[in-house]
């Protein structure tokens, strides 16, 4: 971010946030449905899981990593906690298996990036790849997992259920970002993981453990991915597998990066992510409303993304002097 | 007859070819065809049917559309980015081709520019993103992936079956879609075609260095002038080109377009880019490291549906693949250095005959005196590095220094100096040809000529490449001392072929004989080199038969006299066999004999370590570099010889203080000047009972002796 003057600094939180703002003044102004009550909150509720999931690429691109493995994580993880439990195994013994998977997963992902140097872009692709055929050729019966076993325990009220009238899932994104933000404030892995981010050879100079927080971040994105799977299979009862090989890793990605966690490691912080999630929460409303066909919001999101982007490198210039060298 | 198994051992053996080899830029490509030899091997076995002509006739089509995509994706790598529109570039060509040919009836030869033009218009839109308003590579194509993707989705939804219904007939799009060159479909041959001129491209235009050098280093590539962003935005239009020439051979070859044409291509075209071995972030890579992984990519994923895997279970395997494909090459790519500092010297055998006596009062020719003890200096503390003083007509003193410059100190007293030309490398050796232009060894460089203009002109720096050479010898790594021949021709030393100037001392651990003897020859420009093996040969000097020059070799402690000319041409013999020291320049002296300086004396230590390899192999495995044993170069003398070979002067400095190390020394009017490559000065000796009107042109003129 651009260091703070007395003059208002054009970062590319506040020109989201001002986008958000006047998106908000406009469908409010044209669509009547839009400024009620049940829409905000079905709103919220909408992109609470991309937002959690957000949160967790977050941790991984402040340390100049990235996840894209993290989808995968998300749907084998939790699809093997709903077969567990159809077969009869108890359901919290399933959730603490699950939970196991995924923070292996994330181990794995944290070992190629830190000790075997494999780049993370490369490393966590594949390691998506090796994750959703791991699981769905060896654990799995199909693609689609249906919530069966424990459809009537609190398991279920998990992603459900409501307290005080808001719907769990959006508590539970406050919660996660809540969680993660005071971890990357307070504690000294979180700001290890944005020295690491900023500068790691730096940081590994002046000491910081750099191999053991990679793993650390990684395992804590695949943590994160999990609640939101759980969150996600029991608000609709069921998990499908196949969204690990969709284009929903871009659309986290999206939401990260357009609230202005910059890729380069070392920036933003998790009001940035939600700056980004309520941005595209109410701009895929206001299109549902509107009955904008899919394809096209996903023109509409990239185009954003684009100007977001282009607007931050004209703010924020890098040049040849100053780019890092393998950024890609 | 220990020792005679370890010398027969050194000489059979050729240790040094394993240090050589781990240097090639080749080498890179081990790893990956070692891959690709693997997977051969393990699906040739599962699948059987898959080696034989039928089964990979099968893939050919494909592969040529893959290859296609690989190497856009490669291009843009080598140039430090990534391109992830590929596959969406990929549908929308299909769409293209299709839409216009099927549906509009378009003559195919304008449909396919025009199909062309859309890959590249795209690839053009992420050109000036990445390149020109510097965005994040890998962002800005997946946006543009997404965006591509999304309007080829919605064109599709709307026009899917019109397209795939042709209205006309082309007896070129028949060609394309149908017929074989050679036995290989057209797809295939033009990716080969693509693939040949990409490496022609890569290697041996200015553009394609570019690429390479941006990708390097963004940062010095700017610095060094190239333009940058240009660069990187036509990486962006060749990948988008040619995604959209594989989606144009895809349309030809299935007729089709539907939402999962080219869904994922980006990440098998990334997987066979990096499998290959290109590096992810640039600089490194080449078209043959594209064709390795693309064929590897297509078989692994090619068997894996073949094998009919339960659901996911490809996935699996090419993930694992995958991974354990970037693993070896990420680990191969870092500790190759590692292995190449262990293994690249590579001692052998050398016995040494028995060192003179150097006693003062040992009655040897070369006993220790303090002549040198009061020689004057010039230029003391303003230059570094001497290591050839040279004098011209009018007694002006020229000498290189570590800076790359020629300076020269004026005459008559040589107080004042100047900067007499810079020439950008370490001038060594000097001499004055028949024109008075100064001639110089410069090291790394080759052999330049200044005339009394100050221009240097570059006379030669590369000779024929020897056949069994592993390391390309052709260039000139450490050309060290020169002499002119009556008729013009130009003889040199270049002391080793395998260190450069900043390692020379490292030679000494080897004592094989790395260097050799090169002729240029100003008639007709030709270089050629007249004796190799030679361990390091040093100072080069003519006779005064016009005939033959006698040669120094600095770790094998002789010097030895060539024949080039006359009767005896070609014949080599030994003049001095075992000097106490290690010889350096040799220049000839106004009575007929000839100066040598002795850089270094030998140590009965370093003598018995050249005769124990191994003990020295195991030194640089082991041992830190500061703490090798080197042969002494602290300590050394002047010396004169006849042309018998007889040692008839000495002069040596006792203290070491004026001129510990000296590597030349020149006679002139009576005086004798000292240089040294280590050293901060230029050393002045007045000879005694020499003629004060000697010069060693008029020596080489045949005025004087």
């Amino acid at each position: 971010m651009k260091p703070s003057s007395t003059a208002f600094a054009f970062t590319q939180e506040r020109i989201v946030i001002a986008i958000t703002l006047a998106l908000l003044v406009v469908f409010s102004l044209t669509l009547n449905s839009f400024l009620t009550a049940g829409n905000i909150l079905a709103l919220i509720q909408n992109v609470s899981i991309l937002g959690i999931l957000g949160v967790a690429m977050a941790l991984a691109i402040i340390g100049r990593g990235i996840d894209l493995s993290i989808v995968a994580t998300m749907a084998v993880s939790v699809a093997w906690v709903l077969q567990l439990s159809n077969n009869g195994v108890p359901i919290d013994l399933a959730i603490l298996m699950g939970l196991g998977l995924a923070l292996a997963i994330g181990l794995v992902n944290g070992f190629l990036v830190a000790y075997v140097e494999i780049p993370a872009i490369f490393a966590t692709l594949a390691m998506g790849t090796v994750a959703y055929g791991f699981v769905r050729s060896l654990l799995l019966d199909d693609n689609l997992i249906y919530l069966k076993g424990a459809s009537d325990t609190w398991f279920k009220w998990i992603g459900s259920g409501q307290v005080l009238g808001v719907p769990n899932a959006v508590l539970l994104f406050g919660l996660v970002a809540l969680v993660a933000h005071a971890m990357l404030r307070v504690t000294v892995p979180g700001r290890f993981l944005y020295a690491m981010g900023d500068n790691p050879v730096a940081a590994r100079s002046t000491g910081v453990p750099i191999r053991p927080l990679i793993l650390l971040q990684y395992v804590t994105a695949a943590a994160i991915a999990f609640i939101a799977g759980v969150i996600a299979a029991t608000s609709v009862d069921s998990v499908e597998t196949r969204v690990a090989r969709s284009n929903l890793v871009y659309d986290i990605i999206l939401v990260v990066v357009i609230g202005g966690v910059g890729l380069s490691g070392g920036k933003g912080s998790i009001r940035n992510v939600i700056v980004g999630t309520l941005m595209i929460g109410v701009l895929v409303n206001g299109m549902t409303i509107m009955n904008v066909p899919y394809t096209l919001q996903n023109i509409i999101k990239s185009l954003i993304l684009l100007a977001a982007i282009v607007v931050d490198s004209i703010v924020n210039p890098r040049d040849e002097q100053t780019s890092q060298q393998g950024d890609i | 007859m220990r020792e005679t198994l370890t010398r027969l051992r050194y000489r059979l053996v050729p240790d040094h070819v394993l240090g050589e080899i781990l240097a090639k830029n080749w080498i890179d490509n081990a790893i990956p065809f070692v891959i690709l030899v693997l997977t051969l091997a393990v699906f040739g076995v599962l699948i059987p049917g898959l080696l034989t002509l039928g089964g990979l006739s099968g893939l050919a089509p494909q592969f040529g559309e893959l290859l296609l995509v690989v190497l856009g994706m490669t291009i843009v790598m080598l140039g430090g980015g990534i391109d992830l529109s590929v596959g969406s570039v990929f549908a929308l060509a299909n769409f293209v081709t299709l839409a216009l040919f099927n549906m509009l009836g378009w003559p195919i030869l304008l449909v396919i520019p025009i199909a062309l033009a859309c890959g590249a218009a795209v690839g053009l839109v992420n050109g000036i993103l990445v390149g020109y308003l510097r965005l994040r590579a890998f962002l800005t194509t997946l946006v543009t992936l997404i965006i591509v993707r999304s309007v080829v989705d919605m064109l599709i939804l709307a026009y899917a079956v019109k397209v795939a219904r042709p209205v006309t007939r082309s007896a070129i799009w028949d060609f394309i879609s149908f017929k074989h060159v050679l036995g290989l479909p057209v797809s295939l041959v033009a990716a080969l075609v693509v693939a040949i001129a990409g490496h022609v491209f890569l290697t041996r235009l200015r553009p394609g260095w570019h690429i390479l050098a941006v990708g390097g280093s963004r940062r010095s590539a700017y610095n060094a002038g190239l333009p940058v962003r240009r660069t990187i935005a036509m990486t962006y239009v060749v990948s988008g080109t040619l995604a959209a020439a594989a989606g144009i051979f895809y349309a030809s070859r299935l007729n089709a377009a539907g939402s999962d044409t080219g869904f994922g291509m980006e990440v098998l075209a990334l997987t066979a880019a990096v499998v290959g071995g290109n590096s992810l972030g640039g600089g490194r890579g080449s078209v043959f490291k594209a064709l390795l992984g693309s064929i590897i990519v297509l078989i692994v994923s090619n068997s894996l549906i073949r094998l009919s895997l339960p659901t996911g279970g490809s996935s699996l395997v090419l993930g694992l693949v995958l991974l354990a494909a970037v693993a070896i090459d990420v680990k191969w790519l870092k500790n190759r250095g590692k292995v190449l500092s262990r293994v690249y010297v590579s001692p052998t055998y050398m016995k040494l005959g028995a060192s003179p006596a150097t006693g003062e009062h040992s009655g040897s020719p070369y006993a220790l005196n303090d002549r040198l003890r009061d020689v004057e200096l010039i230029g003391l503390g303003e230059i570094e590095g001497p290591e050839d003083p040279i004098l011209d007509a009018e007694g002006n003193l020229y000498s290189g220094t570590r800076q790359c410059d020629i300076i020269r100190f004026l005459a008559p007293d040589h107080k004042r100096k100047e900067v007499f030309v810079h020439i950008g490398g370490h001038p060594l050796g000097m001499a004055f040809d028949r024109n008075g232009n100064l001639v110089t060894c410069v090291a790394g460089m080759g052999v330049y000529s200044i005339g009394p203009d100050r221009k240097a002109t570059k006379l030669s720096d590369q000779t024929n490449r020897s056949w069994f050479s592993v390391i390309d010898d052709s260039r000139m790594r450490l050309a060290d001392d020169l002499d002119i021949a009556p008729d013009g021709r130009i003889f040199f030393s270049e002391a080793t072929i395998r260190f450069d100037m900043s390692e020379w001392m490292v030679d000494a651990l080897e004592a094989r004989g790395n260097g050799r003897i090169i002729c240029f020859d100003p008639r007709t420009s030709s270089t050629r080199t007249v004796i190799s093996n030679l361990r390091f040969p040093n100072g080069i000097c003519m006779a005064r038969d016009g005939q033959s020059f006698f040669f120094a070799e600095t770790w094998g402690c002789s010097i030895s006299r060539y024949w080039f000319d006359g009767p005896k041409r070609g014949r080599r013999e030994v003049v001095i066999p075992d000097l106490p020291g290690y010889p350096d320049n040799i220049n000839r002296a106004s009575d007929g004999g000839y100066w040598l300086a002795l850089v270094g004396m030998r140590t009965p230590a370093f003598d018995m370590a050249l005769r124990k390899p191994a003990f020295r192999k195991r030194m640089v495995e082991r041992v830190a570099p500061d703490a090798w044993l080197f042969p002494n170069m602290n300590y050394g003398c002047v010396v004169k010889f006849d042309e018998a070979g007889r040692i008839t002067d000495c002069l040596w400095d006792r203290r070491g203080t004026n001129h510990p190390m000296i590597t030349s020394m020149r006679e002139d009017r009576g005086w004798l000047y000292l240089g040294g490559v280590s050293n901060n000065r230029i050393g002045r000796y007045r000879i005694p009972g020499a003629d004060p009107e000697w010069t060693a042109a008029a020596s080489y003129r045949g005025d004087k002796p």
